[in-house]
């Protein structure tokens, strides 16, 4: 008797709640008039289906926050790549050298990079963040002190270098080497955490499209990344969020630049495969 | 005359502190289908105080998942659950008991969280602070408020 209830009400809540729903929108995004954006598109074979399609959480913000995005006069993420840009010049550390020592332009050396970050570092044998690799570069080769994880310049840096890869698509490689970290960020991300027992997945892949209070919540990916939060009036990191997500389900958080938040950005990042490439951009 | 001692009691100590009289959350009797038959405080639940709780941030804060009709003061309700309108002529009390208390006793594996359990969680935390907790934790809300939710969701009937 009991049994066949809670059967209805499930065939119930199937079929209603995508009716309610919202959902993303249709619009497109061309930034400065001429970046074209793949912002909806096939999910990547290794999600094995778990989503029809791959969205950008671009479509579910509003409409002015959409629009912040699609110029970079109007894009406030801008000005922190301007101060990425100075620090690209300057000289630091031991070496004497500074980014651009090595590097030149990055408007030219750093296409494309950021499209395939996290990766598999030979050298350190591990996975590095965009983030870890600038790191590498400033201790091993500037003689310089690292800068710490997801603050200021660490991420104006990766911001700049992100901004020269918008339109192309996020291509983390997943095997090889890197397949191990991967299959433990995956299982991160399926793990309920905390006194609320929610993982990324309950509210990321089973109810992006729907409201949780007055959240409009998205599919999750990290191509916007680092992105400016018109909430935190600030640039935010990758890992900052992901700990903003963690801790709202009452659970003990990880630390940014930890093994396992470093293995749950490749996985994410990976989750988004085929979507271009964002970041900066502009979330509320 | 003993019952409303407790209650005063219950309500100076706040949240998460269990009266003398109250179920332990690790003692709630579920059933197969996971009920619970017996009151968690043995106070019968308060209705208003009830409707509060499911509107508040701090203490249920249902209707982050829920539409609840009558609680439409409260602004954006979502939708990750069912609207709960009409939700008293579904279940019985007994039943409702066991849905707030620990929803996963009812429905296997279900996103709601449970609101009367204390231990075997994984990186437990110490509320919104994102630091460690420490196993038990006070539950999110006390044994009255689960009856204060009860005795509301019991008012909402089907025309
Ligand atoms: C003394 C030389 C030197 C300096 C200075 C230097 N780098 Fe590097 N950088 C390298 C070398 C060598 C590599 C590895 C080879 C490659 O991928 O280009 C590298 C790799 C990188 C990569 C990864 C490129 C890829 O395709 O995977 C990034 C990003 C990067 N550096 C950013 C920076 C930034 C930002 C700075 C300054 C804060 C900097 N580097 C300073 C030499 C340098
Ligand atoms: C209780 C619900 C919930 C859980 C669990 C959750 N998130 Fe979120 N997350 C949100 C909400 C709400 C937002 C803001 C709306 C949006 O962008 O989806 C958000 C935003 C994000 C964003 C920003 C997306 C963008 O386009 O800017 C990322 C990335 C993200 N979450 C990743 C995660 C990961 C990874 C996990 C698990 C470690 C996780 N979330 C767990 C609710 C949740
Ligand atoms: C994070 C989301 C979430 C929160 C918060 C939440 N619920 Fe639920 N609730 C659900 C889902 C999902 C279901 C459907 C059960 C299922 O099939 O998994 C449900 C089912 C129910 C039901 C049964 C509904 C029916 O139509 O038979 C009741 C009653 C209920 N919830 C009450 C509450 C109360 C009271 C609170 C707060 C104290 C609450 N819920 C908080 C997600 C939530």
């Amino acid at each position: 008797m009991m049994k066949k209830v809670l059967t209805v009400s499930s065939a119930l809540l199937m079929s209603t709640v995508p009716a309610l729903a919202r959902g993303p929108d249709d619009n497109t995004l061309v930034v400065n008039g001429e970046i074209e954006m793949v912002t909806k598109t096939e999910a990547p074979a290794h999600l094995d289906g778990v989503l029809p399609e791959i969205i950008s959480g671009w479509h579910y913000r509003s409409e002015e926050t959409q629009q912040l995005q699609s110029d970079d006069f109007e894009n406030p993420s801008m000005i922190f790549v301007d101060d990425a840009e100075e620090a690209w010049n300057t000289v630091e550390g031991s070496s004497g050298n500074s980014c651009a020592s090595c590097h030149e332009d990055a408007a030219e050396s750093m296409v494309g990079v950021s499209a395939t970050y996290p990766k598999w570092n030979e050298e350190a044998g591990q996975v590095y963040t965009l983030q870890n690799q600038v790191n590498a570069c400033r201790t091993e080769r500037m003689g310089a002190e690292p800068w710490a994880y997801d603050a200021g310049p660490a991420l104006n840096m990766e911001a700049l270098i992100a901004s020269h890869s918008r339109g192309m698509p996020v291509n983390v490689a997943i095997d090889g080497p890197a397949a191990e970290t991967w299959e433990q960020g995956r299982e991160i991300y399926y793990t309920r955490y905390g006194q609320l027992e929610l993982a990324c997945s309950n509210c990321h892949e089973n109810n992006n499209g729907n409201h949780i209070r007055a959240d409009h919540l998205s599919q999750g990916h990290i191509n916007g990344f680092p992105t400016y939060r018109l909430r935190n009036a600030a640039l935010i990191g990758t890992q900052s969020r992901f700990r903003g997500c963690i801790r709202d389900t009452r659970a003990e958080t990880f630390a940014t630049g930890s093994p396992e938040l470093v293995a749950l950005e490749l996985y994410v990042r990976s989750r988004g495969n085929g979507l271009s490439v964002e970041g900066p951009a502009v979330r509320n | 005359m003993r019952l409303s001692i407790v209650s005063v009691v219950s309500v100076l100590l706040g949240t998460g502190i269990a009266s003398a009289e109250s179920v332990d959350p690790t003692e709630v009797q579920y059933d197969e289908y996971g009920a619970v038959e017996a009151s968690l405080s043995g106070v019968p639940g308060d209705p208003a105080s009830g409707a509060e709780i499911m509107k508040s941030r701090a203490k249920g804060n249902c209707i982050a998942c829920h539409e609840v009709e009558v609680l439409k003061d409260a602004p954006f309700h979502g939708e990750v659950g069912p609207a709960l309108n009409g939700v008293g002529s579904r279940w019985s009390e007994a039943e409702m008991r066991g849905i707030v208390a620990n929803a996963k006793m009812t429905y296997d594996g279900t996103m709601m969280p449970a609101f009367y359990k204390t231990e075997g969680f994984i990186r437990p935390g110490d509320g919104y602070t994102g630091k460690a907790g420490k196993e038990p934790l006070p539950p999110i809300l006390s044994a009255q408020e689960i009856e204060d939710v009860v005795a509301f969701l019991m008012t909402l009937k089907e025309e």
